[in-house]
């Protein structure tokens, strides 16, 4: 994914363009997942969007302003309505609890624009996903889409017990041999060796799920002669809280401090200063941003900077990284 | 030497590298020509690829067939052209898993057209390795009739399809595998430089 520029049909000015939606329906997955449904206020259609977009949905909590990147899992051939699956994070910090206990049928809420940093190639022969938990949002939109077009794919799902399924229902019922679920509770493991040897020539390989499949799923393809062009994976960092920083904006003539539950670009964007952003998760390199002074450490959490440009100290993605020490100084 | 330094050119010119052995479930090497001699390099330093290397060689006027057979690869055909063994390269992608490697050595025309089958396979491009070797005359198509005329080595040369003159340009097209002949007397017919060797 480092490298590929976002593809996106929004507006270049970020944040310029919003979608205002309507919740149009809400529906308890399980005990942890809940499916919101949208439709615009306008009763136009949705942007067009292809399997794997996300959308960053905004919401106002009290005074804070949340806006957090959820993969659409809807159909992209039904526009009247976007989805979302949001699993509830009790550790997170707090967007996912809000939509869980707050949002309601009816509210008011704006998204972004869809973006997609997760694509399918179409010249495949094959697609092969693997997902894990909450990572089976983008590939319910990917499957959809390929079944319009007689695509071949497989789905290896590995949830955590039968209750936290989500949409293992559908899947299994719909595509029972395209399906393939494993249960955690049940020592149910895939078998990731076996399935990546004898893929037919031309497959590719996707995975979203927790950082340690990803992990798992990349390096045995590698090791296996699978080319990096035909692996890919969705992995959004959510931003970790830390010690308070103080930062000086140059462009802006202003100074912020950042506080231990914020991010760096939520502590910005507090100020009114516009800030860009695509994927707020250090996945697309959308918020790029030159250091022009430092004393200290950078805690950089993103992966899309190579490493020498993290070791440079030159660069920041302030979705996702922090800083601790005494001079930050950005060219914002 | 069978090794040249291409110029640095614009872009769409394809580049090319030396093999290096990778990891891989099977390893598939096709080469013309002095390309059997990276094949020949590639083998010295990985000896541990050939028990499960398949190697498709077209010697054209070269007699290195030997020398790769002694490198005792798990299959090894030898065909007498490019258009004698593609049906064989087609099967190989067809039946083939992931985890294949591909090692493309020799002139760029080979190159190109085993690269464009793979491509065709739904393979990426930038996951084949091709290591230029040997002459450096090129697979050109002519854009006025769409012909194409293999192993030019002059600059100026002449479609041997419509006969028109050509210049040979670096834009290079991946699917057809084929560099741009462009008419250069189109403006003043007649009028055409003297030919000369490629690079001379
Ligand atoms: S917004 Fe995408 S990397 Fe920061």
């Amino acid at each position: 994914m480092t490298g590929t520029a976002p593809n996106s049909t929004a507006p270049k000015t970020v944040g310029a363009a919003k979608l205002a939606v309507r919740v149009s329906a809400i529906t308890t997955l399980n005990a942890l997942v809940t499916r919101f449904e949208f439709q615009r206020i306008d009763g136009a259609d949705f942007p067009t969007f292809s399997g794997g977009a996300h959308t960053v949905v905004e919401m106002m909590d009290g005074e804070k302003k949340r806006l957090n990147p959820y993969s659409l899992m809807s159909d992209p051939a039904e526009l009247s309505t976007y989805a979302i699956s949001v699993r509830r994070d009790d550790q997170g910090r707090g967007g996912s609890l809000f939509m869980h206990q707050k949002i309601k049928v009816g509210d008011e809420m704006a998204l972004s624009y869809p973006v997609n940093l997760f694509v399918l190639d179409l010249r495949a022969r094959k697609h092969l996903f693997v997902a894990g938990g909450i990572g089976i949002t983008p590939f319910l939109a990917q499957i959809k889409q390929l079944e319009a077009i007689g695509g071949n794919w497989e789905l290896h799902y590995s949830c955590r017990s039968p209750d936290l399924g989500s949409y293992v229902d559908e899947l299994t019922e719909y595509y029972p041999h395209a399906t393939s679920v494993y249960y955690d509770d049940k020592k149910q493991l895939i078998d990731l060796d076996n399935l990546l040897d004898g893929q037919p020539f031309g497959t590719h390989l996707y995975v979203c799920g927790p950082k340690g499949m990803i992990d798992w799923v990349r390096k045995t393809a590698t090791a296996t002669g699978w080319p990096q062009a035909h692996v890919h994976h969705e992995e959004f960092f959510a931003p970790q809280p830390g010690r308070p920083f103080a930062v000086r904006l140059k462009k802006s003539e202003l100074t912020v401090e950042v506080g231990a539950q914020e991010s760096l670009l939520e502590a910005i964007e507090r100020l009114g200063v516009d800030a860009p952003y695509l994927c707020r998760g250090g996945a697309c390199g959308q918020c790029e941003t030159d250091v022009l002074d430092s004393d200290g450490t950078f805690l950089h959490r993103d992966h899309w900077l190579e490493d020498d440009e993290k070791e440079s100290g030159e660069k920041i993605m302030p979705c996702v990284s922090r800083f601790e020490g005494k001079i930050l100084v950005l060219n914002r | 030497m069978s090794t040249f330094e291409f110029p640095p050119s614009i872009r769409s010119r394809p580049v090319y590298c030396v093999l290096e052995a990778r990891p891989g479930k099977a390893h598939l090497m096709i080469a013309d020509a002095e390309g059997a001699e990276a094949l020949i390099d590639l083998a010295l330093r990985a000896p541990e690829l050939m028990a499960k290397a398949h190697v498709i060689y077209i010697p054209k006027a070269t007699d290195f067939g030997a020398a790769l057979n002694a490198l005792n690869p798990a299959q090894y055909y030898e065909g007498p052209s490019y258009s004698a063994a593609v049906s064989r390269i087609k099967r190989v992608f067809s039946d083939a898993s992931m985890g294949l490697q591909i090692y493309l050595s020799g002139t760029e025309g080979l190159m190109g057209q085993a690269l464009s089958e793979a491509m065709q396979a739904g393979y990426d491009h930038t996951a084949i390795q091709t290591e230029h070797r040997g002459s450096l005359a090129r697979r050109m198509q002519c854009v006025h009739c769409k012909g194409i005329t293999e192993d030019v080595s002059n600059d100026p040369f002449q479609c041997s399809h419509c006969g028109l003159n050509l210049f040979v340009r670096d834009h290079y097209s991946r699917r057809l595998a084929a560099f741009q002949g462009v008419c250069i007397d189109a403006e003043e017919p007649g009028n055409v430089p003297p030919s000369k060797e490629l690079y001379s």
